[in-house]
């Protein structure tokens, strides 16, 4: 089938099917740190990071878990994976990059509760993807979500310099660009299928 | 963290979450069921009733059980204690409806991720007796379900001219279908925050008589 080839799972999941502004995945990062490029761009690469990792643990617990018949567990397991490799991502950051990991601030222990990331573990189980699917479905989602998150930074910076009303600065606004964004990638609905 | 806090329970234990603040409008948590899902009013309301049964049940645990909960560990105790409630809700609407069940897809089992639960079990409910956190749970799942509501019910009349699934306009109306797609979510969401920061903007207005229009 066309659908399961590795290419089409990548350019689908970055384009066609963007975890942020076609499935409403991680839009509170989206939301919350699209104000500066230079904060949204390793925010971006922090959570494809823990996106690749919990993708891998994640089709492995579910192997265990459905050789253990204990797939109602699914949902506690991956979430708890998830958190610690949050943590895990958060310790380097503050041993390797102080500076970025007060710039993230709350957000990066919140990227526990990013659904792009539970989202992209359960997707995953629900298609039955093998290994190197799985593998290339979370390198796609991690890019797709860079992708958006700094082409949203890069408009909203040019934004605040421009003269607005002021009743409509602030999230509202964000929300309008996210929707225009949004309609420019439904362009590409085309090239694939969910 | 456990320290003695206030625990009478007055109206605006309740109220605060519907309008002052109220998640969605006004805190901007839990965005991505309130867009993913709003594309038609029946599924808006399961959602938000959904999303208020795991606040309610967590919110109940989480202020009992917080003080034997170590401090360190206390976010994954609480995302555990979530994650089991949502896996109920899970099996309990696939087996009420199947085709509701479908149609809501992942986003049940993504209530876990849904920062407005973790939000209030953190800040609230581990530092107020059970009583206190049920209602105030209450005041913001209802905030919650109504927000979703709000969209739910623009974005189906708009985007199918109809309502809880009963047609209102007949064969003549041209739906406007990017209301029901994605970026219609946005667009909707962000003229009701456009609305709300009017009316706010206005009480300013009116209650200092005009003179700090910029101080907002």
């Amino acid at each position: 089938m066309p659908g399961d080839t590795l290419s089409f799972i990548f350019l689908n999941t970055i384009l066609a099917n963007n975890f942020v502004l076609a499935m409403f995945l991680g839009l509170c990062p989206f939301l919350g740190v699209s104000g500066k490029l230079n904060t949204a761009i390793p925010m971006g690469i922090a959570s494809a990071f823990v996106m690749l990792v919990s993708s891998i643990s994640a089709y492995a617990i579910n192997l265990a878990l459905v050789a253990l018949d204990l797939e109602f567990l699914r949902l506690i397991a991956y979430i708890t994976v998830i958190a610690s490799v949050v943590q895990l991502v958060e310790m380097m950051l503050k041993k390797y990059s102080p500076t970025l990991f007060r710039s993230l601030g709350i957000f990066l222990p919140l990227i526990t509760t990013n659904c792009a990331i539970l989202g992209l573990a359960l997707f995953q189980t629900f298609k039955e993807y093998n290994f190197s699917q799985s593998l290339t479905y979370a390198l796609g989602a991690g890019v797709g979500f860079t992708l958006a998150l700094t082409l949203m930074a890069g408009l909203r910076e040019k934004l605040a310099l421009s003269k607005l009303p002021g009743v409509s600065k602030g999230a509202a606004l964000s929300l309008m660009l996210g929707g225009l964004l949004s309609l420019a990638f439904m362009g590409f609905a085309g090239l694939g299928s969910n | 963290m456990s320290r003695p806090r206030d625990n009478t329970i007055t109206m605006e234990t309740f109220t605060e979450g519907l309008w002052k603040e109220n998640p969605v409008f006004v805190m901007l948590l839990g965005m991505c069921p309130v867009l993913a899902v709003t594309n038609s009013a029946i599924n808006a309301l399961a959602m938000g009733l959904a999303t208020m049964f795991v606040l309610l049940a967590s919110s109940i645990m989480v202020s009992m059980f917080s003080r034997y909960i170590p401090k360190q560990v206390r976010i994954a105790t609480y995302i555990v204690i979530i994650a089991t409630f949502v896996t109920i809700v899970d099996y309990v609407i696939q087996a009420i409806s199947l085709d509701l069940y479908n149609a809501l897809g992942a986003f049940i089992q993504l209530i876990v991720a849904n920062c407005m639960i973790l939000g209030r079990a953190e800040a609230y409910a581990s530092k107020y007796k059970p009583l206190k956190a049920i209602v105030n749970g209450l005041g913001m799942g209802l905030g919650f379900t109504l927000a979703l509501l709000s969209l739910g019910v623009v974005r189906e009349i708009l985007g199918a001219g109809s309502l809880f699934g009963i047609s209102l306009f007949g064969d003549q109306f041209q739906p406007w279908v990017v209301m029901v797609l994605p970026a219609g979510g946005f667009l909707v969401l962000g003229t009701w925050l456009l609305l709300f920061d009017w009316i706010k903007q206005r009480q300013i207005v009116l209650e200092t008589g005009g003179k700090e229009t910029h101080a907002r």
